[in-house]
């Protein structure tokens, strides 16, 4: 809860007291709010970056063509499985593991492995596309090892580049679940735990009976924020493949970027963007709702 | 069910040494053991995974003949950092990088201030869906936003601009600023405040000289927070920037070495290792601050 000072003053004075919150008003109106106006906007127009100087408001054919057009068919196709590969399955999952098995391993490597997977996170988008780029090369690490075990070798950003981009990933974004199981885990009372080690329940049983239903808030919000993320990811997609090859690892925002800059449909691109947005609000409404926020 | 007064069988071994509790407790003790060397391997098995990719970019950086896979270098040598320390390379987008993000996150954190304050101290029926709207804009995809704002600046003559992008930056970090500051506004008690304004302080005065220095490491965390997030970032001056000679490092690395051709791997490794440094140093400076749960945790529970 907040503290609040007693009101003094009249109308005029209170707004003199809500003077600072202006700058910041100012900003998100203009380059935000604006821009998602402008997006609505454009979505329903045929704007296009060349050629023809004047614009038509064309309605809904944007839309109708990107449900019919097979390449946003395909794009959705391969944002649900990024997001579900990626998101709830790769960094949600390895996250929660990561964070339980940490509360049981001795200090060195806790501390060890913690510093890894968080230095992963905190470098820059690109270098760490640059670092999985060359691990999944076909001339790289990976194939390295697996040549090492007599496994069989393969070019892993031609084969299966959605599969290559989405361990990509989670190995980039995993830290954010750890941290946050971490600190919901830590918040479970031992009495809790050891009552029912006492009572002779296995660890999975209670994990799964005692552990899980205690930290399901911290497993919703989780969720929601490795979502809202993954679904705007570009540039470790851009950079390790471009969207290829071919079409192959072509996510939501990748074709919106291909559709709008590189074949000028700006009135399309938009149409796509609107509907991530669209998308984006959903997840955002849920997740305020399922937080239940005290402000 | 009969009450139970305290006599009676004991449930389970509460009472002092019953027969058969030793050797239970050194099973227990012995099966804690064995779990935590288990933990400890599952553990280690994900670190070697998570460190593969960090061991090559170390390794690459100080061997000239680095190629893709992790190998040992011949000789290790400085030759990749001195070959990528030039102007171009190096300096010019570093530089452009520490203009760029240093004055977004400048105002980001001063606007953040400056609207964590009345939100934080007046109650106002606005209060609430302001900052509901702050925190729902918090999670929107803001590369989805790049198509139209692109647009927008070519209207009105934004395009490579490193202040146009500056701005656009500063906005996209703000609302998740304001939202933290307000929180960290919120743990400032009030007293130190009432008897500044006894003493005449205004309103400015009373933030800039009373509150923000209480809550100096709430500001850290959102300033260091923020130039981590922006110094990262790549897609906004890669649509918003175009002149070589303003691009900050995070493009420039894409389009000095993007082009796969004949790419030096081991400058490579070097440019990126010079490029990553600030941010993991700054991530160590607030690292404790922010503890096992991390600020957005905290920010999360409301």
């Amino acid at each position: 809860m907040s503290i609040f000072v007693p009101a003094r003053g009249g109308a005029r004075s209170r707004a003199v007291r809500w003077l600072p919150i202006a700058p910041a008003t100012l900003l998100l109106l203009l380059f935000l709010a604006g821009p998602i106006g402008y997006c609505v906007y454009i979505a329903f127009t045929d704007m296009q970056l060349t050629g023809s100087s004047t614009v038509d408001f064309v309605g809904l054919a944007n839309f109708r063509r990107a449900f019919a057009d097979p390449a946003f068919r395909n794009a959705v196709r391969l944002t649900l499985v990024f997001t579900v590969l990626s998101s709830l399955i790769g960094q949600n999952t390895l996250g929660l593991a990561l964070a339980a098995l940490m509360r049981r391993a001795s200090r060195p490597v806790r501390t060890v492995t913690g510093a890894l997977v968080i230095t992963a996170w905190v470098l820059p988008e690109i270098v760490a596309a640059f670092l999985l780029y060359a691990f999944f090369r076909r001339e790289g690490t990976l194939n390295a090892i697996l040549g090492w075990l007599h496994l069989p070798t393969q070019n892993w950003l031609f084969t299966l580049p959605i599969l290559a981009v989405s361990f990509a990933n989670v190995w980039r974004g995993t830290a954010f679940s750890m941290l946050i199981y971490s600190a919901a885990l830590a918040e479970i009372p031992r009495d809790i735990e050891e009552a029912a080690e006492v009572d002779g329940a296995g660890g999975a049983r209670r994990f799964w009976h005692i552990t899980l239903p205690m930290i399901r808030r911290s497993i919703g919000t989780n969720l929601m924020l490795n979502t809202l993320q993954t679904l705007s990811v570009f540039g470790l997609i851009w950079a390790m493949t471009r969207g290829g090859p071919g079409d192959r690892s072509q996510t939501l925002p990748v074709f919106m970027y291909d559709q709008a800059f590189l074949k000028s449909l700006i009135g399309y691109g938009t149409a796509v963007a609107l509907l991530l947005l669209l998308v984006g609000s959903l997840f955002s409404v849920v997740y305020l709702r399922l937080m239940k926020v005290d402000v | 069910m009969t009450a139970r007064g305290g006599r009676g069988p004991t449930p389970r071994g509460s009472g002092p040494a019953t027969p058969g509790r030793g050797p239970a407790r050194t099973g227990r003790v012995r099966r804690r053991t064995r779990q935590r060397l288990a933990a400890d391997l599952a553990l280690l098995a994900v670190a070697a995974a998570f460190a593969v990719p960090l061991l090559w970019l170390l390794l690459a950086s100080v061997d000239t003949q680095a190629d893709l896979r992790v190998r040992l270098p011949g000789s290790v040598t400085p030759d990749n950092f001195s070959a990528v320390l030039t102007p171009d390379i190096t300096f010019t987008p570093m530089l452009n990088s520490l203009v760029l993000c240093g004055s977004s996150t400048l105002l980001t954190v001063v606007c953040a201030a400056l609207a964590a304050y009345p939100l934080s101290r007046y109650r106002s029926r606005l209060t609430r869906p302001y900052l509901l709207t702050v925190l729902f804009t918090t999670c929107l995809p803001i590369t989805a936003v790049m198509v139209p704002v692109y647009g927008l600046f070519v209207q009105v003559n934004l395009v490579d601009t490193t202040y146009g992008t500056a701005l656009f930056l500063a906005t996209s970090q703000l609302p998740f600023a304001i939202w933290l500051m307000k929180n960290f506004m919120d743990g400032v008690p009030l007293a130190l405040e009432e008897a500044a304004w006894t003493d005449g302080a205004s309103m400015p005065q009373t933030l800039v000289r009373v509150v923000l220095p209480l809550m100096g490491p709430g500001v850290t965390v959102v300033t260091v927070y923020t130039f981590i997030m922006l110094w990262g970032n790549f897609f906004v001056p890669f649509m918003l920037l175009l002149s070589p000679d303003r691009l900050p490092a995070s493009v420039s690395i894409f389009t000095f070495f993007g082009n796969y051709g004949s790419v030096v791997y081991g400058q490579l490794a070097a440019f990126s290792i010079l490029y990553s440094t600030p941010v993991l140093l700054l991530y160590v400076l607030i690292a404790r601050r922010l503890g096992g749960g991390f600020a957005l945790a905290g920010g999360v529970k409301g």
